[in-house]
């Protein structure tokens, strides 16, 4: 028996088209060569918005009755590749399904294989993926997260190079030729095929230990049996009125302990408190309340709590007061505040370096979507370190 | 790489049951098709419509304002000759309810896509049968593909059955949210000549609402006329039997593919007992089936493929033959004889007067889009063989899959 298995995470909705091109193909690749193959998602991630990590599976056997039988399981438990087309979701995934936070690598085989597009190096990677009890290995598709759209595919050709990159990885799906030929039906023509040979040609993948990478244990919970769950539907709220942290005075917003949804983030605010004058706006327009307000009337963002949507960046009336930094780019979720209040002059050597090594540039105000589509930041397949590389335009 | 092993990908594509729903829309060329966005019935107006943009499929694309202008606007249009294509999924179907009861209630033969979903609140998009269970008692034909493969099978057969001058009812295609309608499988979809060999055009014949045929439909009828009306509603709900076993028979003519119009049965022959449900619980069902042969347990399936015509007569004949059934309901009942659910007591109801009845014990699994684990399949199976052994009655409906 011989089945692969692969999953490619992505963020919702803007990657939607991308994974899917991914997942198809892989597929119709190997069913050229007589395999029998299906993809699906993980439905509980379709009514997808912006910047939800979510995933899609592949199965590819060499039969039905194989692929009924591991189709039957529905959702793999162990993949052979894991595909991450967003390198922030290296610190985790919590999906709208709500099942706390998994680490990248959750379902990845023993030794399997976790390609993610990134424009950092294993190291930066391997810092924020959870640590676990067997080694797999770290491959990386140089490019930032392509944000390749939903309605109108700006194909930058990341379908393309990812897939070579999985071929490299996982030899035994197809043959070349037959990868080839399903990338020119389904996806693009000679700048494609191109991209996806010099991809596997290139790719190298890295070797990650048992033990090796971030420490913090992912939060998890228990779901509820239907004897203790509260009938017609109710849910308690979570209530609170508290003080700032271990602080006397100002305010903390009770939040969900279980259902955080920072892994939607991109990028977070930091915060330059010298130049803050408590005008209030971000605190304000924070859709998701995410600003803790200190006894001595500051505004802290929360990290547990932040989607990255730029809101109170485009809102903030001083200059760079709040500035929008890629998430990858930082370690941790602590107070900026609390940091700033024990050494404002190691705080703003922080703030300098963080600015340097990942400020995002030129956004439209308001959305974070935006991003995506400004060419700035995160807007990745573009900005290709890959010495191969094609610009855009190559891939009309 | 081997010829022969590339052959094998000729004419296959990757497609989900949503998409040859679609594909099936396009090949029976339909004339108008009406559209209101809910998951997971949406996927279908996606595929649709980028034939139409795309220019390979001509049709009226209508969307609607609500669920319900949705469907009056194809029940309008089917009485005025044309083949119609619409669908809904969980409440947005329910929103429809007045225009899916007088669709039955007029005899216009609509075909309608239900993505399978549960009657939120609270907010939830996985299957359940409830919705697509809504319109059983209405008059309207309902069918369950188990894969994207069979949904070419069932489709074409809707149109052609709906549309048979003998039948005019409505008929929906009853689809699992997610299993079938998002998940892409290798399907071959057969070739415009061999559906318009199948299909012949919709003709309303003397009930077209048109200025050269005038003609008065549904006036207002009380005591004196409903009665009469409900019984030749009856009449055409039994004919679709009839109507289907022949047009089945065509279909295996034309595309060589399915053998039996209503069951699918699955390692039977010998089995002792089997489980019995309907649409996508088919996969892990079979599959724990061949497990569980290994094992040396004679356990099989009888899937039905039709809710409505309700294959009686062949499940009577076909369920008698086992010492247990096991009843796998993908929706609910609450409060009806054995807490359990819709299948279980249409069933129960059918086996009725059998001089040689099998022992019936119902599950309720797989709601919300829960999937149904090869181990939940095997404990069901299990409690199955066990009440074979013992021969003893147990009406007690049990939930499988449900934490605590």
């Amino acid at each position: 028996m011989s089945v692969i298995s692969f999953e490619i995470v992505y963020r919702g909705i803007y990657q939607k088209t991308l994974a899917n091109k991914i997942s198809r193909t892989l597929v119709l690749a190997a069913v050229k060569e007589g395999k029998q193959g299906i993809s699906f998602g993980r439905y509980s991630d379709s009514p997808e918005r912006n910047g939800i990590p979510a995933k899609l599976f592949g199965y590819i056997a060499d039969n039905s009755e194989e692929l009924q039988a591991v189709a039957a399981k529905y959702e793999p438990k162990q993949v052979d590749v894991s595909i991450c087309v967003d390198d922030t979701m290296c610190k985790g995934v919590e999906s709208w399904a709500w099942y706390g936070l998994q680490p990248i690598t959750a379902v990845t085989k023993p030794g399997g294989t976790l390609i993610v597009t990134s424009n950092y190096k294993t190291d930066d990677l391997v810092k924020h993926i959870h640590r676990r009890g067997t080694p797999y290995k770290l491959a990386i598709v140089p490019g930032g997260a392509s944000m390749a759209g939903l309605w109108v595919y700006k194909n930058d050709g990341t379908d393309a190079r990812v897939l070579g990159a999985a071929l490299k990885a996982e030899p035994s799906i197809c043959s070349m030729a037959s990868l080839e030929q399903a990338i020119r039906e389904n996806i693009g023509g000679d700048a494609h095929i191109e991209a996806a040979r010099a991809s596997f040609e290139d790719t190298r993948s890295d070797e990650v230990k048992p033990g090796q990478g971030n420490t913090e244990v992912p939060f998890t919970f228990q779901l509820l049996k239907w004897t203790e769950m509260r009938e017609g539907v109710v849910i308690d709220g979570v209530g609170g009125h508290n003080n700032y942290r271990d602080l006397e005075g100002g305010y903390e917003p009770g939040r969900n302990e279980v259902f955080k949804k920072w892994s939607t983030r991109t990028m977070r605010p930091v915060v330059a408190f010298d130049k803050c004058t408590k005008c209030t706006l971000c605190w304000i327009a924070c859709p998701d309340t995410v600003f803790d307000v200190t006894p001595d009337g500051y505004f802290d963002a929360n990290m547990e709590a932040c989607c990255g949507c730029g809101v109170c960046e485009a809102i903030c009336p001083v200059s760079d007061c709040i500035t929008m930094v890629n998430e990858v780019v930082f370690e941790d979720r602590g107070s900026q505040y609390l940091m700033w209040k024990k050494d404002a002059q190691a705080y703003q050597g922080y703030l300098t370096d963080k600015r340097k090594k990942g400020k995002v540039e030129k956004r439209f105000p308001i959305t974070g979507l935006a991003a995506a589509f400004s060419g700035a930041g995160l807007d990745g397949g573009h900005n290709l370190n890959s010495a191969k590389a094609k610009s855009v335009k190559d891939f009309k | 790489m081997a010829t022969a092993a590339q052959q094998a990908g000729v004419g296959v594509q990757l497609l989900t049951g949503s998409e040859v729903m679609a594909n099936v829309v396009r090949l029976a060329d339909v004339d108008v098709i009406t559209a209101y966005p809910i998951r997971p019935y949406d996927t279908v107006m996606q595929y649709v419509s980028r034939f139409i943009s795309n220019g390979e499929f001509d049709a009226d694309y209508i969307p609607a304002e609500s669920e319900h202008g949705q469907f009056e606007i194809v029940k309008h249009a089917c009485a005025c000759g044309a083949r119609v294509f619409t669908g809904s999924s969980g409440v947005g179907w329910l929103y429809a309810m007045e225009p899916l009861a007088v669709t039955a209630g007029l005899r216009l033969p609509m075909v309608a896509l239900v993505g399978c979903r549960a009657l939120d609140d609270p907010g939830a998009f996985g299957t359940e049968h409830n919705d697509a269970m809504l319109v059983r008692d209405l008059g309207w034909l309902i069918t369950f593909p188990d894969a994207a493969q069979e949904v070419v099978e069932l489709g074409l057969l809707a149109y052609r059955v709906a549309e048979d001058p003998k039948v005019f009812l409505p008929c929906a295609i009853a689809m699992d949210g997610a299993f079938l309608t998002h998940s892409q499988a290798t399907v071959r979809l057969p070739s415009q000549e061999q559906v318009k060999k199948f299909l012949p055009p919709y003709n309303r014949g003397d009930m077209l609402l048109h200025p050269d045929n005038p003609i008065t439909i549904a006036p207002q009828a009380n005591e004196d006329w409903l009665m009469e009306v409900r019984r030749q509603s009856s009449e055409a709900a039994k004919r679709a039997y009839t109507v289907l076993k022949d047009a089945h028979k065509d279909f295996c003519r034309i595309f060589g593919e399915s053998t039996n119009p209503f069951l699918d049965e699955y390692m039977t022959e010998d089995a002792d007992v089997v489980l019995c449900g309907l649409g996508t619980l088919s996969l892990p069902v079979k599959v724990a089936i061949r497990e569980m042969r290994k094992e040396g347990k004679k356990v099989g399936l009888v899937r039905l493929k039709w809710f409505r015509p309700f294959p009686t007569e062949e499940l009577r004949a076909s369920l008698s033959r086992f010492k247990a059934v096991g009843v796998v309901d993908r929706d609910y009942s609450f409060g009806s004889p054995f807490h359990g659910g819709i299948l279980l007591n249409e069933v129960k109801a059918a086996l009725y007067g059998l001089d040689k009845q099998p022992r019936v014990k119902g599950f309720v699994c797989g709601l919300g889009g829960r999937e149904v684990l090869l181990e939940n399949v095997k404990h069901m199976a299990d409690e199955i063989l066990a009440i074979a052994k013992s021969g003893k009655a147990d009406t007690q409906v049990e939930w499988i899959g449900v934490r605590g």
